[in-house]
């Protein structure tokens, strides 16, 4: 009995100092002085141009990256192909992987000298613009969806979509009416998780990004820049806006959770 | 329509599932594949539904080769094992699905789904999921799913393996009836010789991917072409190269020119049959089968010693 307790408290505590002190006592600084100067903090320009960057990056990453992950996940458990074992494994990659060194990587390719670093010569930018913050962040949220996805195609098995096949129903619509609402809820909380990875990513857009304020600044780059800059308002201030959104993530993640309510 | 399968090999590796298969399905029979698990009786099943492709040989609807042509252009009707019931769709969308993929018009679709809802006795149930059935209600609603297109063949793949024994022996007797009502040509895969003889009027014993014997329950009970099928169609006692039905086997309380002595090991009831476990005096163990009252004439109880003498034997050459 009092073993139990004991257990229960010290995984509370153990939660409570390392999660919540920290992430509250953000909050509590942010509002010390009231919501008016965190409000000025974060609706000043160059806050609201960070969170419109990181938001657009999170638009184009996210989509781009579901699209893959159902294809993927569907050619990994639907079909054998040569090299299946090999792309199975390095899909985790990007999660295993440091996000400076996926930075830097990509860095080495498109900068000067890089193999594709002639590209710059031809008036396309990618370091130190936004196509290269995007594929830094695709890079470092692309398992995601592939992950939650897999396991489910494969407890659902071949026998629904074979018997539409039989029905009449072609490959596409076989997709459409019966795999995909058989999937859902798994994209769904795959999005959910690759939204979140996107939306935070610091290391690899930061080296890629070149970090110029108010053009190449996401979110969390603004929050360490005006930490580096002695403005901690603005830099709380931005702290909890990323917090909330991770609040709202973690909600989504509840709903959409494989074996909750939703599912 | 008819099915004619010819010639057909399946391998998957180094198994080889069908080896050099020919069978003829007339038009409007139930005909069940028989045969023990891995035996390859669902591969062809599904050569015939064209899931599976064959490595060489063809399959044949009516007149049409169809070897090359997917599953969906094939008009046939498949019901499967684990019922492979579209799980987000209600009873009534399960059946009317095959007719919306062909776009069919929507009073013709409410028509047939609510006709074939009340042939499988699921009327009631049409705003049902799937999970809140049981598992015959489930098969039931795949059947109907499968006849909505109006097969010209209709596939079964163990389609009452996962049912408990009452409900399976209630289905194949509705089966047996449904197919008396649609008439369209039926296979059912089967390992279960009972549910076979009591379901088709035409059986394809199958055996590590061949074919042993096509024939009537009757033909395959009386007349087996090999020891395989001898020995998988019904119960079988072995005496060195010979094989007795246990019914085959005589016994009398007095021994007589042919007779051997035997005792009584245990005697089963099974309702209308007694079923007599015996061990003949060299050693060699027999199975016989009588009715409840010839068992009571001869007084049948454990360690009782009695003259059996087989009535009928079959010797294959080998």
């Amino acid at each position: 009995m009092i073993g139990r307790y004991a257990l229960r408290f010290g995984a509370l505590g153990y939660l409570a100092f390392l999660l919540l002190l920290p992430v509250g006592l953000v909050f509590y600084r942010t509002f010390e002085h009231g919501v008016a100067p965190a409000w000025d903090a974060v609706t000043s320009p160059q806050a609201l141009h960070a969170l419109w960057l990181t938001l657009l990056i999170a638009a184009v990453a996210v989509p781009l990256n579901t699209l893959f992950g159902v294809t993927l996940a569907i050619s990994l458990v639907r079909h054998r192909f040569p090299g299946c074992g090999l792309v199975n494994a390095v899909v985790d990659l990007p999660v295993a992987l440091s996000p400076v060194v996926v930075g830097l990587s990509l860095y080495l390719l498109y900068g000067t000298g890089g193999w594709l670093g002639g590209l710059a010569g031809h008036g396309i930018k990618i370091l130190f613009a936004l196509p290269g913050m995007i594929l830094a962040t695709i890079f470092v949220s692309l398992p995601f969806v592939v992950r939650e996805v897999v396991p489910v195609l494969r407890e659902i098995g071949t026998d629904q979509e074979q018997a539409a096949e039989t029905l009449g129903a072609t490959p596409f619509t076989t997709f459409r009416r019966i795999t995909l609402p058989a999937i859902r809820w798994a994209v769904c909380y795959g999005v959910v998780l690759t939204t979140a990875r996107a939306i935070g990513e610091f290391g690899a857009v930061s080296i890629v990004s070149g970090r110029i304020e108010g053009k190449t600044e996401t979110l969390p780059l603004y929050v360490q820049s005006q930490f580096e800059g002695f403005n901690t308002t603005g830099a709380f201030a931005a702290s909890v806006v990323l917090a909330l959104i991770a609040l709202a993530t973690v909600v989504a993640m509840r709903m959409f959770r494989p074996g909750g309510e939703a599912s | 329509m008819g099915i004619t399968v010819v010639e057909v090999t399946k391998r998957f590796g180094d198994f080889v599932a069908l080896d050099d298969v020919s069978v003829a399905i007339p038009e409007g029979s139930l005909t069940a594949l028989l045969g023990p698990s891995g035996s390859g009786k669902s591969t062809l099943l599904r050569v015939i539904a064209g899931l599976d492709e064959p490595d060489s040989g063809q399959v044949s609807l009516g007149d049409d080769d169809v070897t090359h042509l997917p599953a969906r252009a094939r008009g046939v009707g498949m019901v499967f094992q684990h019922y492979a019931a579209f799980k987000h769709m209600t009873v009534w969308d399960n059946v009317a699905f095959g007719l919306k993929v062909r776009k069919r018009p929507k009073d013709e679709i409410r028509r047939r789904v609510s006709e074939l809802l009340e042939l499988v006795q699921l009327d009631g149930l049409s705003k049902r999921y799937p999970a809140q059935l049981s598992g015959g209600q489930r098969q039931r609603m795949a059947l109907a799913r499968a006849l909505a297109v109006d097969p010209e063949v209709l596939l079964l793949d163990e389609p009452f393996g996962a049912l408990d024994a009452r409900v399976r022996k209630e289905l194949r007797a509705w089966l047996r009836r449904l197919h008396d009502e649609v008439h369209v040509t039926t296979i059912i895969v089967t390992h279960d010789q009972e549910e076979a003889m009591e379901v088709a009027g035409q059986i394809v014993v199958i055996n590590r991917g061949r074919v042993e014997q096509v024939g009537t329950p009757r033909e395959l009970y009386e007349s087996p072409a090999n020891e395989f099928v001898m020995s998988f169609v019904g119960p079988v006692n072995k005496i060195g190269e010979t094989f007795v039905r246990p019914r085959d086997i005589s016994i009398g309380l007095e021994p007589d020119g042919e007779s051997t002595e035997a005792m009584v090991e245990r005697v089963v009831h099974l309702g209308f049959e007694v079923r007599a476990e015996l061990v003949r005096d060299d050693g060699q163990h027999l199975v016989a089968q009588l009715t409840e009252e010839e068992a009571q004439a001869l007084e049948l109880e454990r360690g009782l010693i009695v003259y059996v003498k087989p009535s009928r034997q079959t010797v294959f050459s080998t």
